[in-house]
C-alpha cells in the first residue's frame, strides 16, 4: 500500500464522522506504530504482551479495545439490535402466532403479520421519538422530538460521567447511586428552602454536584488510598443510596405534611429549571447545560492538564507515576468530576421533569449511562449521541407501547443488544464481513485500487 | 472418550433440533382460515357496536399489570369492562416514575375518554394532566388528593374494615395464641391492613378474655416488620419462617407477590408437623394461588376489579362523577373471602360472632378508624 494511499483514507475519514473523534484515536495509534504507516492494531499493545503486565490489566485492555473500535461497527451494531428486536416483535405477535398454525397452507399470512407487527412497532417508535406526522398541529408534530431530547438529558450527562471515569481506566458502575444522591440533595434544597429566582436553582444545582460528587469521591478516595476495586465500591455505594433514599422518604422532612407516603413534596417553582419552549413541552434548560457540560468534559480531556493526566493514567497507570503524574489524585479527582456529572443528572431529574423525588426517581439511568457511554466509545460527543439515541429509544417506547401494545421492555433487549454487539466486535465484523482494521466500504475501495494496480501491472 | 462423549453430545443435540424443527413444522399444518379477512384488520369482529368508540386506558405504576396487585386487580377491571361493554381499551406499563407523564400524555394524545391510573406515585402526574385536559376523565386508585380537578374519581379502600374481621377470625382460629403478619413496604395503603388486623385481634381479646398475640406489627408506635419492597419472595418466606419458629400459626403477608415467599414457607413448616395457615390480601387467595388451596383461611378481599368496571361502566353511561368511590364493608367495596378450604374447621359460633360484627361496623357501632383510613 502506498504511503499517500493511506492518507487519503485518514482524510476521508475524519469527514465522515467527525462525532466519535477518531482522529484523536488515530493519532495515538499514530505514535505507537511509529508514524501511522500501519494500520490500528485489533488489541492494543498491552493486551499482547498480557503476559508480563499485571492481571489487572486485562479489563482496562477490554475497554480500550471496546473505545478504539470504528463508529462503523456502532453503527452496525445498532442496525443489528434493530433487526433482532423486530424479529423478536414479531414472533411475540399473536397475530403472527396465529398465521404460523397454517404456516404451510399459506405461508403469506405469516410473512404478511410479522412484518406488519415489527414495522408498525417501529413506525411507531419514529413517531414517539422524533416525528409525529398524525398530530393536528406543528407543536404535536414536533412534540415527540422534544421528548427525546427531555429523557437524553439525564442519560447524557450521567453517560459524560460514565466516560470520563472510562477515560482515566475507571469502571464506574456507581452512576446511579451519584444520582440518587445527588437528586436527593438537590430536590431537598428545592422544597425545603425559601429562595428567590435563580439563586434558588443555582443553590439546587450546587447541591445535586457536590451531592454526586461526594458520592463518587468515596469510592475515587477508597481506591487511590486503599486500592479497593471501584467495581465492588461503586456497586455497594449503589446500594446504600438507595436504601438511604427509601429511608429519608419515611421521615418526616422528607413526606408532605399530613401524609405519609414515600413521595417528596413539589420542589418550589424557583428551583425548577425554566422550560425551553414554553409549558407545553417538557423540555427544559437542563438540555442545555447537557451541552455545556459536554464541551465542558471536551475540552478537560482535550485540552487541559488535568485531562491529559486523567488519559494518561488511564492508558497506563505505571508510567503515568514515573513520568510524575499523582495516579491516586487521578483517580479521586476524575470520580468526582463523574460523580459531579451524574449528580446533575439527578438535578435534571428533580428540577427538570419529575418535580418530586421518589425512590425511583433515578429509574435506570445509572445503569443505562454505561451502555450509553460504551456505545459512544467514551467520546464526550459520542456519548452526547449515544444519550440521544437512547432517549429516543425511551421516548419513543412509551408510544410504541400504548399505539400497537408492543411491550416496552423490547426497547430494553435492543438497547442490551447494541451493548452485546460493540462489546464483541469480531463477531460483528464477522456477520458483516468486514475486514478487521476497518470497515467495509474502505475496504471495498482498497481491493478496487488493488484490483487496479494488478491491471496497471498486467497492462504494463 | 471425551471425544466420543462430545459426539454423542452433538449427535444429541443434532437430534433435539430436528426433532423441535419437526415439532414447528408439525405445528404449521393447521388448516388457513376460508377467508382471508382476517389479514388487515384483526379478529375481534364481534364486539358490540353501541360502544365501540369508546376507549377506557389504563397506566400502570413501575410494578406492572402482573404484580398479582393492584395493578393486576385494576387491569382486570378494563379487561371486564371491554368484555362486557364491548369498549377499545390500551394500555401503558410504566418502568419507572419517569415514565408516568409521557404515559399519560400518549394515554390523552390516542384519545382515551377515560383513563385508570394506579397507585399513589401516579398521584401527581394524574393531577397534572387531568387539569390540563378536562374533557377527558380520569379515575385514580388507591390515592385521594383534595386538589383534584373535577374529571378525577378517586378509589379508596377503607380496608381496615375487612382486615378487622380477618383479625377476629385468626384470634379465634389460632391454636398457638400467636399471629403474624408483615409488610412489603411502609405505606399507608399497607398499613391499613395491619390496623384492622391487629384491632381485629385486640377486639377478639377483649370480648373473648383471651390474650392472643400479634407478631410483626405494632398499632400505636406503627412500627413493624417490612420487606423495603414487593418483589423479594425469598425474604417474605425467611420471614415466614421466622414468625412460625417463634408460633404463630397464622400469617397475614401484606407485600403482593412476595405472599408467595409465605406459601412456600407455610408448606414447608406443615410438611414437618406444624399447622400453619395463611389470610391472603387483596383478592382471593383461594382462586389467586390455586396450588395451595387448603393454607388460606380467608382473604382481606378488596374490590379494586369491581370499582374499576364499575366507574367506566359510568363513564360510558355519561354517568361520570368525581365524587371519591370509598369501598366499604357496607357497598361491598372490601370484605373477606369465604373460608373454602376452612369452612368445616371454623367454629359454628365463630361465623356468626364475625357475622354479627360485620353488621356493627356497617351499622358504625364498632369503630375501626386506622391512621391510614380513607376519609369519607
Amino acid at each position: 500500500m502506498s504511503r499517500s494511499d493511506d492518507g487519503n483514507r485518514r482524510d476521508d475519514d475524519d469527514q465522515r464522522d467527525p462525532d466519535f473523534g477518531q482522529d484523536e484515536n488515530r493519532a495515538r495509534a499514530d505514535v505507537e506504530t511509529g508514524g501511522g504507516r500501519e494500520p490500528l492494531p485489533a488489541v492494543p499493545a498491552e493486551a499482547q504482551s498480557g503476559e508480563v503486565e499485571p492481571q489487572q490489566d486485562r479489563g482496562r485492555s477490554i475497554l480500550k479495545e471496546i473505545f478504539q473500535g470504528g463508529s462503523l461497527v456502532s453503527i452496525l451494531a445498532i442496525v443489528l439490535s434493530l433487526v433482532l428486536g423486530g424479529l423478536l416483535i414479531a414472533i411475540t405477535n399473536e397475530r403472527v402466532a396465529d398465521a404460523a398454525s397454517y404456516f404451510f397452507a399459506r405461508p403469506t399470512d405469516t410473512l404478511v403479520a410479522a412484518w406488519e407487527a415489527a414495522s408498525n412497532s417501529y413506525v411507531a417508535l419514529f413517531q414517539g421519538a422524533i416525528f409525529n406526522p398524525r398530530a393536528s398541529d406543528f407543536q404535536g408534530m414536533i412534540f415527540p422530538f422534544t421528548e427525546t431530547l427531555a429523557v437524553a438529558t439525564p442519560l447524557i450527562l450521567a453517560g459524560l460521567g460514565v466516560a470520563l471515569a472510562f477515560r482515566a481506566g475507571l469502571f464506574n458502575i456507581g452512576a446511579q447511586g451519584q444520582i440518587i444522591i445527588g437528586a436527593t440533595m438537590a430536590a431537598w434544597v428545592g422544597f425545603t428552602l425559601d429562595l428567590p429566582w435563580g439563586v434558588h436553582l443555582l443553590l439546587v444545582m450546587l447541591a445535586g454536584i457536590i451531592g454526586g460528587g461526594l458520592w463518587a469521591g468515596i469510592a475515587g478516595l477508597l481506591k487511590a488510598r486503599t486500592g479497593a476495586h471501584e467495581v465492588i465500591l461503586t456497586i455497594m455505594l449503589n446500594y446504600i443510596a438507595i436504601h438511604l433514599l427509601q429511608f429519608l422518604l419515611t421521615t418526616e422532612s422528607f413526606q408532605r405534611p399530613g401524609a405519609s407516603n414515600p413521595i417528596s413534596p413539589q420542589l418550589d417553582q424557583t428551583a425548577m429549571y425554566p422550560r425551553l419552549f414554553g409549558d407545553a413541552f417538557r423540555l427544559h434548560w437542563g438540555f442545555i447545560v447537557a451541552i455545556g457540560a459536554t464541551v465542558l468534559v471536551w475540552w478537560l480531556l482535550h485540552r487541559s492538564t488535568i485531562g491529559f493526566e486523567f488519559r494518561a493514567v488511564g492508558a497506563n497507570p505505571y508510567a503515568s507515576k514515573t513520568a510524575g503524574i499523582s495516579v491516586a489524585k487521578g483517580y479521586t479527582l476524575v470520580m468526582i468530576i463523574a460523580g459531579a456529572l451524574a449528580g446533575l443528572a439527578g438535578v435534571a431529574q428533580v428540577s427538570g421533569t419529575e418535580g418530586v423525588l421518589t425512590d425511583g426517581v433515578a429509574a435506570s439511568f445509572g445503569f443505562d449511562a454505561i451502555t450509553v457511554a460504551l456505545l459512544g466509545r467514551s467520546k464526550p460527543w459520542g456519548t452526547f449521541f449515544a444519550g440521544l439515541l437512547f432517549g429516543a429509544f425511551r421516548a419513543g417506547g412509551v408510544t410504541m407501547q400504548t399505539l400497537t401494545g408492543t411491550p416496552i421492555d423490547i426497547v430494553l433487549v435492543v438497547q442490551s443488544m447494541i451493548v452485546l454487539f460493540i462489546a464483541a466486535p469480531p463477531l460483528v465484523r464477522a456477520i458483516f464481513r468486514i475486514h478487521e482494521d476497518g470497515d467495509g466500504r474502505k475496504d471495498k475501495r482498497r481491493r478496487k485500487s488493488e484490483r487496479q494496480t494488478v491491471k496497471a501491472g498486467g497492462a504494463a | 472418550m471425551k471425544n466420543i462423549l462430545s459426539a454423542t453430545r452433538r449427535r444429541a443435540s443434532v437430534g433435539a433440533a430436528v426433532l423441535s424443527v419437526s415439532a414447528l413444522l408439525l405445528a404449521g399444518c393447521g388448516e388457513a382460515p376460508q377467508s382471508s379477512e382476517g389479514n388487515g384488520n384483526g379478529g375481534g369482529g364481534e364486539t358490540k357496536a353501541a360502544n365501540s368508540d369508546y376507549l377506557g386506558c389504563i397506566v400502570s405504576d413501575s410494578g406492572g399489570f402482573d404484580d398479582q396487585s393492584f395493578n393486576q386487580s385494576s387491569y382486570e377491571g378494563l379487561k371486564a369492562a371491554q368484555e362486557e361493554l364491548g369498549i377499545k381499551i390500551q394500555e401503558a406499563e410504566s418502568q419507572a416514575p419517569t415514565d408516568f407523564e409521557p404515559n399519560l400524555n400518549s394515554m390523552v394524545q390516542s384519545g382515551c375518554d377515560l383513563t385508570v391510573t394506579v397507585g399513589f406515585l401516579l398521584g401527581d402526574a394524574t393531577k397534572k394532566i387531568a387539569k390540563q385536559n378536562p374533557e377527558q376523565n380520569f379515575a385514580i386508585v388507591d390515592f385521594n388528593d383534595p386538589e383534584f380537578t373535577d374529571n378525577v374519581k378517586p378509589l379508596v379502600y377503607d380496608t381496615a374494615q375487612a382486615a378487622f374481621l380477618a383479625g377476629y377470625l385468626a384470634a379465634g382460629m389460632t391454636e398457638t395464641g400467636t399471629v403474624a403478619t408483615y409488610g412489603g413496604v411502609k405505606i399507608p395503603t399497607v398499613t391499613i391492613f395491619m390496623d384492622g388486623f391487629d384491632a381485629g385481634i385486640d377486639y377478639y381479646n377483649k370480648q373473648n378474655n383471651a390474650d392472643v398475640n400479634l407478631l410483626g406489627w405494632d398499632r400505636k408506635s406503627q412500627e413493624g416488620t417490612f420487606i423495603g419492597d414487593f418483589e423479594n419472595q425469598s425474604a417474605g418466606k425467611t420471614n415466614t419462617a421466622n414468625f412460625i419458629n417463634e408460633g404463630a400459626d397464622i400469617i397475614l403477608p401484606v407485600a403482593g407477590p412476595v405472599g408467595l415467599g409465605t406459601v412456600d414457607a407455610v408448606k414447608e413448616a406443615n410438611k414437618s408437623g406444624k399447622d400453619a395457615s395463611i389470610v391472603w390480601v387483596d383478592s382471593d387467595g383461594y382462586k389467586a394461588v390455586p396450588e395451595a388451596q387448603d393454607l388460606f383461611l380467608t382473604s382481606v378481599m378488596k374490590g379494586i376489579t369491581k370499582s374499576v368496571k364499575d366507574v367506566i361502566t359510568a363513564d360510558v353511561n355519561g354517568k361520570f362523577n368525581s365524587q371519591p368511590y370509598v369501598g366499604t364493608l357496607e357497598n361491598g367495596g372490601v370484605s373477606i373471602a369465604p373460608y373454602h378450604s376452612y369452612a368445616d374447621d371454623v367454629p359454628k359460633e365463630l361465623k356468626s360472632e364475625i357475622e354479627d360484627i360485620k353488621a356493627g361496623i356497617i351499622a358504625g357501632e364498632i369503630d375501626v378508624q386506622s391512621d391510614a383510613s380513607p376519609e369519607q
